[in-house]
């Protein structure tokens, strides 16, 4: 028997697999393919103070093995989430985690400390990395004093387990993981989208309505293995790996680099299933190899 | 699900008219006309599925009207009876089809936007609903789906170089303008506002599918969004069927 389980310090999960937030709906969207109980995780969409019509129409656009998008953080807002969603979810055997977006500290902290309102709720994702709004995090997520201040003042207004997502969009992620450690992250998770571009030379246009966007899908995934396996040795606090894994050996190559978790994201949108059956390849790669804890791989790298 | 193509049918036109059926052998699911599913094509070098209309569902079968225009679709071509892609579906919200028996409705398709309104139109006259089709086109269209539409109801075909049938846009044809209890369109934005403007002006309630760049088609991604009277809505999920009344065209 295959012990796939993993801890991001306090917090227990059965399986090291998550889903990214912002691939996933609310968890329910998906609920006809797979059975979210199954999960390590879920990331719910990037969540607001108030509600948030993101950006115009086109959004997304597909380029070599990826995906640029420029949603923008569409959601329904805070009490949104605790009034309709929060009961269909909340009895999850899986971790749900909020991902908590912000444009100003007191609007981050206001949602958490709602959020901590809800009981059940084990952790939230803080998003200082989203590339696709005006100050939608990415302005606090590039700085270490940035990051730093964020986390800190969620901190104390957020009593259970944070994670901080971290911008790969910066001149050392290094730096600014350790800058949300000292504040208070009890783990972080990286990469969030790598900024990108693509344009229409026939129409001579920019693909994406806010002409440029985040970058996720298998083309991201050598940069995100490379600086999971860098945060993973300057910090003493958990690394939640992703950034474009499509399958268990992608999902293996961040835990040898140092992730104690990961989260599957642009794989959801090919195959709705993916999750479950990344979950079923780490079994069978640990039975394949000898290997009775999962975690045992873990940075052997 | 996994479908085996049973038969691809190479139109003259360059179309691809697919059919196919559960690589299993299980039955069909149920499916609305209007409905789409996505099609992962897994020999093309795209990430993504691609969201396509479904053309005609049985218990048995379901077909695809293919026009090869990007890369995934292209690939297609390449694909042989007895290969199987794989299948999420049947996603989002179809056409209305709840008329009463002797009510008028009519069906614009311009280009392959013409592929959903052929099992619509099956459904419709089952329900005894009188239904008309206009198949707007560049140029002339494939005579098998012209045959195939004759067999349930009227068709009129427009062009736009006059090799076949009225020389002229959908809008301009003279069946367009009768009176009607309903008009349902598919096809090119510019034709589908054209239509919803002409229809509006008359009083004629109707819907339109759109076809907005997707990613999941699941409504999770939020990529696909419309303006419409709600804000924005995914068109995966809430469309690709909507009604006139609400979008903000």
């Amino acid at each position: 028997m295959v012990d796939l389980s993993t801890k991001l310090k306090d917090l227990e999960l059965q399986n090291p697999v998550l889903t990214a937030s912002g691939t996933f709906g609310f968890g329910t969207e998906y609920s006809d393919f797979i059975d979210l109980d199954s999960l390590g995780g879920f990331v719910v969409k990037g969540t607001t103070l108030e509600a948030r019509q993101g950006n115009d129409y086109p959004r997304m656009a597909e380029t070599p093995m990826g995906m640029l998008n420029c949603v923008g953080l569409q959601n329904g807002g805070v009490e949104h989430f605790i009034e309709d969603i929060w009961p269909s979810i909340k009895d999850c055997k899986s971790v749900p985690v909020v991902n908590v977006s912000g444009a100003r500290i007191e609007d981050y902290v206001a949602c958490s400390e709602r959020l901590a309102e809800l009981e059940g709720l084990k952790a939230i994702e803080l998003n200082i990395s989203c590339p696709n709004v005006k100050q939608g995090g990415m302005a606090f997520g590039t700085t270490c004093s940035g990051a730093h201040d964020v986390v800190s003042a969620v901190r104390n207004v957020w009593p259970r387990h944070l994670i901080v997502k971290l911008s790969p969009n910066v001149t050392s992620i290094v730096e600014i993981a350790k800058s949300v450690e000292d504040a208070g992250a009890d783990s972080v998770s990286l990469i969030n989208t790598l900024l990108g571009m693509a344009i229409d030379v026939e129409r001579r246009r920019p693909m994406l309505s806010t002409i440029t966007g985040g970058l996720s899908g298998p083309a991201v995934k050598p940069v995100a293995v490379r600086m999971v396996w860098q945060v993973a040795h300057a910090v003493g606090i958990p690394v939640v790996g992703l950034g474009g894994i499509m399958n268990a050996n992608d999902a293996l190559e961040f835990i040898m680099a140092g992730a104690s978790a990961i989260e599957v994201g642009t794989a959801n949108f090919i195959n709705p299933r993916v999750t479950i059956e990344i979950i079923e390849g780490l079994k069978a790669y640990c039975e394949r190899h000898g290997v009775t804890r999962l975690m045992d791989l873990r940075g052997i790298i | 699900m996994i479908l085996r193509l049973e038969r691809v049918e190479h139109l003259p036109s360059g179309w691809l008219w697919l059919i196919l059926s559960q690589a299993d052998g299980s039955l069909m699911p149920m499916m609305n006309p209007g409905q789409f599913v996505e099609v992962g094509v897994d020999r093309s070098e795209v990430l993504l599925n691609r969201p396509i209309s479904i053309y005609n569902r049985t218990d048995r079968t379901l077909e695809l009207l293919v026009a090869p225009i990007g890369r995934a679709t292209k690939a297609l071509r390449d694909y042989e009876a007895g290969d199987t892609l794989r299948v999420i579906g049947p996603l989002g919200q179809g056409f209305r089809s709840d008329f009463a028996p002797g009510s008028k409705v009519l069906l614009v398709g311009g280009g392959v936007g013409i592929a959903p309104l052929y099992y619509q139109a099956c459904e419709l006259v089952k329900k005894g609903v009188e239904t008309e089709v206009i198949f707007g086109m560049r140029t002339a269209p494939d005579q098998a789906i012209i045959d195939r539409f004759a067999e349930v109801c009227d068709i009129k075909v427009c062009t736009d170089d006059g090799s076949a049938g009225f020389h002229g846009l959908v809008t301009a044809h003279p069946d367009f303008g009768k009176a009607k209890d309903y008009i349902q369109v598919c096809g090119p934005k510019p034709m589908m506002k054209a239509c919803l403007k002409d229809a509006v002006s008359r009083g004629t309630e109707g819907e339109v599918s759109l076809e907005n760049m997707m990613a999941c088609g699941l409504g999770a991604c939020l990529c696909c969004v419309e303006k419409t009277v709600k804000g924005n809505v995914c068109v995966c999920k809430e469309g690709p069927v909507f009604k006139f009344d609400q979008l903000t065209w």
